[in-house]
């Protein structure tokens, strides 16, 4: 299934995009599995998503956790903790 | 309920005018404006730059406000947070909250400051003597989120 996913401030900097489809494998069905399978994509991405970082992640413009869901046409956002006010 | 997200800058003055424009319950305006220091973690700052997630960012303030509705006996509240490119003293943040009382007005105004420090997609990139940096979020900030849920 073909999802879309953004990434924002220092994480859209270091995997050197904001935004992009992805035609999503066989078993990658949560948003746990995605940032897995973005990670593999090399060292850059392993680093910028490993598990030492604090990220969060929404779902369709929904604050979510790893274990969230994804449906097709989903919007799926990686970023570090917020900072505005 | 009015939820703003813009470059442009705001005039607080004429927006408590205008949220209070003829409601005789309100007894209470409260507001706060957060703005731009010249100094961060100990290094100047000269410009800072504030990137937000479209669409996310309006509906998170919109989901605050409802939770602040829900919670206090507010006559009406108003959020506008800006983005763009900002320097010292310039205004980043405007919360005005209105109720019958002041008590409510001032709970209300200091949750929805808390919240929105810590839900809403914004992130702040200062630039230093020292070069560019991402302000990193603070565990103080959400110590003061989590105490409304206790």
């Amino acid at each position: 299934m073909m999802i879309t996913v953004l990434f924002f401030a220092s994480l859209r900097e270091s995997v050197g995009t904001g935004r992009e489809q992805i035609h999503l494998p066989e078993g990658v069905t949560t948003a746990g599995h995605l940032r897995a399978y973005l990670r593999s994509r090399g060292a850059a991405w392993d680093s910028a998503l490993g598990e030492g970082r604090a990220l969060r992640v929404a779902v369709n413009q929904v604050m979510a956790d790893e274990s969230a869901l994804l449906s097709p046409g989903a919007e799926v956002a990686f970023f570090p903790p917020v900072t505005g006010g | 309920m009015t939820v703003r997200v813009q470059s442009d800058d705001f005039d607080a003055g004429v927006e408590m005018a205008r949220l209070r424009a003829g409601n005789p319950r309100i007894g209470a305006v409260v507001s706060f404006i957060g703005t731009v220091r010249d100094l961060n973690d100990g290094q100047g700052v000269s410009t800072l730059t504030l990137e937000h997630y479209p669409g996310m960012t309006e509906r998170s303030l919109a989901d605050i406000c409802d939770q602040a509705r829900a919670r206090w006996d507010l006559e009406d509240l108003l959020v506008i947070h800006r983005y763009g490119e900002f320097r010292p003293m310039d205004q980043i943040v405007l919360v005005v909250t209105t109720s019958a009382h002041r008590g409510e007005a001032f709970l209300a105004c200091e949750f929805i400051m808390d919240y929105l420090k810590t839900q809403a997609p914004f992130w702040k990139k200062e630039s230093t003597a020292q070069g560019e940096r991402w302000v990193q979020a603070r565990n103080t900030d959400d110590e003061a989120a989590q105490r409304w849920s206790r």
